[in-house]
């Protein structure tokens, strides 16, 4: 008889299971993914530069110091929510943000830029998305955070806010800069 | 002004929610007749004021008031008026206010059909509804409200997403969510009849046509987004596994289950309390879509903007509902009776067997679905299951439930006879073998396990599904008084359906073929035998899109065949792929532009698909069998009947007419 009454309250048994996961998932970022890139070299790569297609953009331009790199494209719509929050930053002139521009075409991502404002120190423009897949980019925008020797520290994947990059990368920042000084 | 005309609907339809659901539940527990009178005006006012405030904020769409957040962010001037309408259920906030009318529109059939049913019943089964409404309602007012205004508002709106201008895509959340809600009908009828102590035949009689038309909608629903899936996403898949699908993939798999459970209680009274923990199983999966979706527990290509509160609220809501409900089967299924014993060869078994593989299979999707968040929540790393895991589980589960799909409705209630249904079903298993060595033939060199096993379950599922009908039919010719009871049509015609379905999916799985080119204006690419001559790509301006429209001439045996013209549309901020697609009923050629190259060089996906069209089709004949079943005659009876053996003695019962001669 025990068992019985057993089968019959095994459903709520269950749902407790799944409640206790679904809240802790709640607090969990499935966004943060862990990059097998981080600790590592930034690729070799050799793009040319969104504003001016003769000149190259390399590896070498991250040399030296703190920067950010973020992927975007003018047809990507979490790109546009981040775009605020760039600007923002850029304007307080904290480090260089280099843009790689991915899978775009350089007439509509030149005219974004020169309506929303540009945050960018420089862009690279990966028309094909073959430098991006070095860089392990699944989805745009998502943000690297270089040091000083031009190897990756940190990723977000996702539109950043202002929020993120108070509470979030501005101390990542700080560290690395004291860091390598 | 209208807006917050909307609002106010809303708060009003929250206070009759309130009202709807204390007279519905207190009135039957304190015997008070005018308190149980009051749910079904309560219940009708509240699904009025709701419509209301969805025709606010419909009202908003149409004309344009950036003054209205919501709206600002998903629609604009250009977008044509059509899709205005389907905006409304374009974004988070929007689709709950759907999700609540449609709530409000199963409410008020419920209030409307349910005449002849007891008022005890009519009463719990609205205040069960009201509770949803309450729930609902107040998540809607707390963390979601679509009438917040935008002060200043702005000069002109972003664009609804572009995937979503689409027709299919506009009238599948609407059909989704009917299926989703309806079952809250059948919830709602499972814990009346809990609280109410009386779990019979009647009941399930009552719940059924419900639960039949909830189950319509979703297999329509599912379909719809299938069929979307694959000529919008431009990927030529038709199902992804992806976490959105399967959460409405999991209610779908119970409420098939269910819909067979339910039979098994109306007509033997078996099965009582699995019944019910089916139908509260079959809500609480469709709440746990509506949680997976809205709360960013999960990545997903279908995943609305994303907010911590929202989950936590959803989570909440699941918690009650659901827990309640479980509590209250927890206290009360252990007194019920078990109904008529069965023998192990008999339709009751055979039926328990068809539920066990549907739930088993459904805690596989619902196992993988959730599998990357249990592992995240252990801290044991990062990881997503994809399609391999679905197909090595899914497939092997449904393999013996399609064997049993043509037997089923062969085998006799209580006490099956092995040789009765033996002879009912080996004139479809002989053609089904004739049929499947033809097939495997034609297919010659491409044959393998997969494809043997997929054709003859496919083929030996319809004909099995065909043979009742045509068995009754010549028994009318021949001057017999036989009947062809809705039910029993579409019984046959929805297990046709899956026999299609599964056709549709192994053809175009194993003999579809895929290729990537990289074509050049002028090239020519030959795959399964039909030549496509790249002509290649020129501008095109549409109502609120440039696109990039690619000409494809199709060639086969050197005549022509079609014209294609795939398309890249450029929106405002967004690219969509418009694959071109010559559909035929047993194949289709499918063409999607993927990025341009150096000098007028596209890559470009060319794809033959054979009986692709029969997964949707398969899916059509299973709405249209729902449709048929739930019109029956015997729903539509005014006096309420308890007692299952009368019913189980009158000809409209969809057995085979083999049990309907030998019926002791």
């Amino acid at each position: 008889m025990k068992l019985r009454y057993l089968g019959y309250t095994l459903p709520i048994l269950v749902l407790v299971a799944l409640l206790a996961l679904f809240s802790r998932g709640l607090f969990l970022n499935p966004r943060v993914v862990p990059s097998p890139l981080i600790g590592k070299a930034v690729p070799v790569f050799s793009l040319p530069r969104l504003d001016a297609p003769t000149q190259t953009f390399t590896q070498d331009e991250f040399k030296g110091k703190v920067a950010l790199l973020n992927v975007w494209a003018t047809w990507c719509v979490a790109c546009r929510d981040e775009h605020e929050a760039l600007v923002q930053f850029a304007k307080q002139n904290v480090i260089p943000i280099y843009g790689l521009d991915y899978k775009d075409e350089r007439q509509s991502a030149l005219d974004w830029l020169a309506k929303e404002g540009d945050p960018y120190t420089a862009v690279a423009f990966d028309a094909t998305g073959d430098v991006a897949i070095n860089w392990g980019v699944y989805g745009a925008p998502e943000t690297f955070l270089l040091d000083k020797h031009g190897i990756i520290r940190h990723k977000y994947i996702g539109p950043l806010t202002q929020d993120i990059i108070q509470h979030d990368l501005l101390p990542r920042i700080q560290k690395l800069e004291q860091a390598g000084s | 002004m209208i807006p917050e005309l909307g609002h106010l609907a809303l708060i009003l339809a929250l206070c009759l929610a309130v009202a709807q659901a204390g007279f519905g539940l207190i009135g039957p527990w304190r015997k008070q007749l005018i308190w149980m009178s009051v749910a079904r005006p309560a219940a009708v006012a509240q699904a009025g004021f709701v419509i209301l405030a969805f025709a606010a904020l419909a009202y908003a769409f149409l004309t344009n008031d950036f003054s209205v957040q919501y709206v600002a962010d998903n629609s604009n001037t250009a977008l044509p008026w059509p899709y205005r309408i389907t905006a409304v259920w374009g974004a988070h906030e929007g689709s709950l206010l759907l999700w609540v009318t449609v709530l409000g529109l199963w409410t008020i059939a419920v209030a409307r059909f349910s005449r002849h049913l007891p008022l005890e019943l009519v009463s719990r089964v609205l205040g069960v509804l009201g509770v949803i409404s309450i729930g609902f309602l107040l998540f809607m007012l707390f963390t979601s409200d679509p009438f917040t205004r935008l002060l200043p508002p702005v000069e002109q709106g972003r664009d609804l997403n572009p995937i979503l201008q689409d027709p299919a895509m506009a009238i599948h959340p609407p059909m989704l969510y009917t299926g989703y809600v309806g079952f809250s009908v059948a919830f709602a009828f499972a814990i009346a009849a809990l609280l109410g102590g009386r779990m019979d035949a009647a009941w399930a009689r009552w719940s059924r046509p419900w639960t039949l038309v909830a189950w319509l909608f979703l297999t329509f629903g599912i379909t719809l987004g299938s069929w979307w899936s694959y000529y919008e996403l431009g990927w030529g898949g038709w199902w992804f596994w992806d976490p959105v699908e399967n959460a409405s993939f999991m209610p779908w798999l119970v409420g098939t289950a269910l819909v067979h459970s339910l039979v098994v209680t109306e007509k033997r009274g078996a099965f009582k309390s699995w019944t019910a923990l089916l139908a509260i199983a079959a809500f609480s999966l469709s709440l746990l879509g509506t949680f997976l979706v809205r709360s960013g527990v999960l990545i997903s290509v279908h995943a609305f903007a994303t907010d911590p509160k929202r989950g936590i609220f959803i989570l909440g809501m699941i918690a009650v509902f659901v827990g309640a409900a479980l509590t209250l089967y927890a206290w009360r299924s252990p007194t019920l009776s078990s109904g008529g014993g069965f023998k192990p060869f008999s339709r009751e078994t055979l039926l328990l067997l068809n539920n066990i593989l549907l739930v088993v299979a459904a805690g596989a999707v619902l196992l993988g679905t959730l599998y990357p968040l249990v592992l995240d929540a252990l801290d044991l790393g990062k990881l997503s299951v994809g399609p391999p895991y679905f197909k090595a589980v899914f497939i092997p589960i449904m393999l013996p439930f399609l064997v049993l799909i043509g037997i089923g409705p062969y085998v006799r209630w209580k006490r099956g006879d092995s040789r009765d249904t033996l002879r009912a079903v080996r004139i479809s298993a002989a053609v089904t073998l004739l049929l499947a060595v033809v097939c495997i033939a034609l297919a010659g060199s491409q044959t393998s396990l997969m494809l043997v096993i997929g054709i003859v379950l496919g083929i030996w599922a319809i004909l099995s599904a065909l043979r009742e009908p045509i068995h009754r039919l010549r028994a009318r010719h021949d001057g017999r008084h036989i009947t062809l009871p809705r039910g029993m049509i579409g019984m046959s015609l929805a297990h046709l359906g899956a026999g299609v379905l599964v056709l549709g999916i192994t053809i175009t799985s194993i003999l579809g073929v895929e290729e990537d080119r990289v074509m050049s204006p002028g090239d020519t690419a030959s795959v399964a035998g039909y030549q496509f001559k790249f002509d290649g790509v020129h501008n095109v301006q549409g109502p609120n899109y440039q696109a990039d429209q690619g000409v494809f001439h199709v060639m086969r045996n050197g005549s022509e065949v079609t014209t294609m013209l795939p398309e890249k549309r450029q929106f405002t901020t967004t690219v969509t792929t418009e694959a071109a697609i010559d559909p035929g009923l047993f194949r289709d050629i499918y063409v999607a532009l993927g990025n341009p190259l150096d000098n007028g060089a596209w890559s470009v996906r060319l794809q033959y698909k054979p009986l692709v069209r029969f997964i949707w089709l398969g899916g059509v004949f299973m709405m249209l069998g729902g449709i048929l079943a739930a019109s029956d005659r015997r729903y539509r009876r005014n006096a309420p009947q308890a007692e299952f053996d009368t019913s189980a003695a009158k000809p409209a019962e969809p057995d085979s007419e083999v049990v309907t001669e030998n019926r002791e």
